[in-house]
């Protein structure tokens, strides 16, 4: 902030005196700036990276009773090309991203841009939407389980009520992990469609007035002036509700019983890490699923840093 | 107006830390006053309001101990226990069951009682014999017995007498159970004769042990699911859904089988006495003894307390334990009616909590219980039977093909030991 009155200084004879002066300075602002951000940072050292560093060794280890481990070298690693589990795992996953992802980020779009249109009441509307995003995931999928109860759901009923017999929405091996997805999109709609709604905020309004002026139609406008402008906020969403998409755990947790036929189709890697190592007390395995969860996240998201370049505007 | 908001978060942050402060310094003045406190484990939400009265008189004789209950669903209980263990943290005196109790003592997180036992000349004549056992791991003694559990058939009397069929009683066999499931199941009306559950204890391990099966091999080598026996008792229970006498097992994990059985979806059902207390909002809900295979069998399990190795307070829990295991608080719980007391000669009084059942049968059951069986590995073992079993419960693999898958999973968890 201090730098003008400096530079100008700088074409002084004291240049040396001043410039001396300016560092003494800049270090101690830099020791505030490093004292002021050191307990988050000591957080996360703490909390964040030294675990990660842990489960990394730990993936090399396999867990008897009682916090006792054994280095087994790259065994758990060999085990996971042999575990069915786990590719069936990683198969969930991947649906559930492939659907997730795009219809959560296209219909938060909509909506947003349907809630920065002058309508009525649009601030209602905008907490509505946003409301799953402040409801804990467990009472979401506690309410859901029951509208998906295939005997005395609310959805079955209203089927019902037209002479049709619902499915098994949650517990139907088929089907589940679709009604999984269904309430997946619903419950991150809100959450994206904020920060959406600051994005075309964001956008100059003369664009538009100078495109109504070309008579241009609202999805020439769409298309040529706010998707483009928008684009950094779609590639920034795209990686957020990715590596959430890859970590889903609670809603599976919670809908799909322990003893649900259903479990297999459903369970993601998240859930297999869980049952490895708090249910089957696999805490070697299940570290290195930590790592191999990791490392593929990493790869994906270095992939779409590349693909970036291609689509997404900055000026 | 942003500036006052922000005032004011700073002064309420700063009232919490001044509370936490508050907080260190009461615990600190009361170890001047030679009080400790000790934490209780436990995971049944039903029994914590007697809990709490059992405290209560503990801390009248005993008003330096203070006891603070720590609650864990039983889904959560075991596993944020081994974490404790792993890192000391366990509470000082805390609730074990059957299956977990070699684990724990063969790990040394919990210590054994022997010692103080004979010290104070403390008397183990008082519980049943099968479950002092059950906490006796290389002979010695880890647990004080609190309760136990036998299982029984619970049946729904209105929906006997809309169908004009007698109650169940001790003459009846499996043949006349699905004889009678059969003839209560009602499509209409929505009601099944029969649940058949996909629970081990109170479910198919009772069957197979009336079928002559075994769980466990003697030496505790080999399970016994493959054996013919067990094959034919788990297809016994499987029937009941194939001919749609019982809900379906994705039906009954939608909506448990006990909420169908409370809200007369169900006419009969096999179940632990842990289960009366939810049982008995519902008066037209009777128990009775469970029908016979080719023997009278059930299952039988039930609590101890046992107290954590990294306890720092062992003379205060082990003075806990003590009096967790004394005629008064069994009393205290027979009273309640939420869990039959071990203590020898108490149960009178827990017949007399649920009026309207018979509960005598469950005291009966006594002669003719089997232990669940306890090793090392038995929680990997239980989560492969619900993994597996699972597929044959739903019809989408024969019983023969998941007992193999079972047998290899399970006896292999065993050779680890």
């Amino acid at each position: 902030m201090k730098e003008l009155p400096l530079q100008v200084e700088v074409k002084s004879k004291k240049v040396f005196k001043v410039s001396n002066l300016t560092k003494t300075r800049k270090r101690s602002d830099y020791f505030w700036a490093y004292l002021m951000i050191a307990p988050t940072m000591l957080g996360l050292f703490i909390f964040y990276l030294w675990p990660i560093v842990q489960t990394f060794y730990f993936s090399f280890t396999e867990w008897g009773a009682f916090g006792q481990y054994e280095w087994t070298g790259l065994d758990n690693y060999k085990r996971m090309l042999e575990d069915t589990n786990l590719i069936k795992s990683f198969k969930n996953t991947g649906i559930y991203i492939i659907f997730t992802v795009p219809i959560g980020i296209f219909l938060s779009i909509l909506v947003a841009v349907l809630l920065n249109q002058n309508i009525k009441g649009k601030s209602v509307y905008r907490t509505l939407y946003f409301l799953p995003v402040i409801t804990m995931p467990a009472a979401i999928a506690m309410v859901w389980k029951w509208l998906y109860n295939s005997d005395f759901g609310l959805l079955n009923y209203l089927l019902s009520l037209f002479g049709i017999k619902g499915p098994q929405w949650a517990s139907d091996p088929k089907i589940a992990l679709y009604s999984i997805i269904v309430v997946g999109i619903w419950s991150g709609i809100g959450y994206n469609m904020v920060i959406f709604l600051s994005g075309l905020q964001g956008i100059p309004k003369t664009y538009y007035e100078a495109a109504e002026m070309d008579g241009a139609g609202p999805f020439r406008v769409f298309f040529t002036i706010t998707m483009p402008l928008l684009s950094p906020v779609i590639f920034f969403v795209s990686i957020m509700s990715l590596i959430g998409a890859f970590q889903v755990f609670d809603l599976i947790f919670m809908m799909i019983g322990k003893s649900s036929t259903a479990l297999e189709n459903t369970q993601s890697i998240v859930y297999l890490f869980y049952q490895h190592a708090f249910v089957l007390n696999d805490k070697g395995y299940a570290a290195a699923i930590a790592v191999l969860l990791l490392i593929v996240i990493l790869i994906i998201t270095a992939i779409q840093m590349v693909l970036q370049k291609k689509w997404v505007h900055y000026d | 107006m942003k500036k006052w908001l922000i005032m004011l978060l700073t002064v309420m942050l700063g009232l919490l830390g001044l509370a936490g402060c508050s907080n260190g310094e009461t615990t600190s003045g009361d170890a001047k006053d030679d009080k400790v406190e000790i934490t209780y484990g436990v995971w049944g939400k039903a029994q914590v309001p007697v809990i709490n009265d059992v405290i209560k008189l503990f801390n009248e004789k005993h008003p330096n101990i203070k006891v603070k209950v720590e609650l864990t669903p039983y889904g959560q209980y075991f596993q944020k226990l081994e974490t404790a263990a792993t890192g000391g943290a366990m509470p000082d005196v805390l609730w074990m069951n059957g299956p977990h109790i070699a684990q724990y003592a063969e790990g040394k997180v919990i210590i054994p009682l022997n010692d103080l036992i004979k010290k104070d000349n403390y008397s183990l004549d008082n519980y049943p014999k099968s479950l002092v056992d059950l906490y006796t791991v290389d002979g010695k003694v880890y647990g004080i017995p609190k309760d136990f559990d036998t299982t029984g058939l619970f049946y729904n009397k209105k929906i006997f007498d809309e169908a004009g069929i007698p109650y169940p009683d001790d003459t009846w066999d499996w043949n006349k159970l699905k004889e009678v499931a059969e003839k209560l199941t009602n499509k209409d009306k929505g009601i099944w004769g029969f649940g058949a559950m996909m629970e081990n204890q109170g479910g198919y391990y009772d069957l197979i042990w009336q079928n002559g099966g075994h769980i466990l091999s003697k030496d505790g080598k080999q399970v016994g699911f493959d054996t013919p026996e067990a094959i034919e008792a788990l297809k016994y229970n499987i029937s009941f859904i194939k001919e749609g006498l019982s809900p379906t097992l994705a039906q009954m994990t939608e909506t448990a089988a006990s909420e169908l059985f409370i809200s007369g979806k169900l006419a009969m059902k096999l179940d632990g006495s842990y289960m009366v207390p939810d049982y008995r909002v519902n008066p037209d809900i009777d128990v009775t003894i469970p029908p016979k295979g080719k023997n009278r069998a059930v299952s039988i399990h039930g609590l101890s307390n046992v107290i954590a190795a990294n306890t720092k307070h062992k003379d205060a829990a082990w003075t806990f334990v003590k009096f967790l295991g004394s005629k008064e608080v069994a009393e205290e719980f027979a009273k309640s009616g939420v869990v039959i007391p071990a203590y020898n000669g108490s149960q009178d009084m827990w017949l007399k909590s649920v009026p309207n059942m018979n509960l005598q049968v469950f005291i009966d059951a006594l002669e003719y219980s089997n232990p669940l069986p306890s090793v090392k590995s038995t929680g990997e073992i239980w989560q492969y039977e619900t993994d597996v079993l699972k597929k044959a419960w739903a019809g989408e693999e024969s019983v023969e093909d998941a007992v193999k898958e079972l047998s290899k999973k399970a006896n292999e968890a065993l050779s680890k030991n």
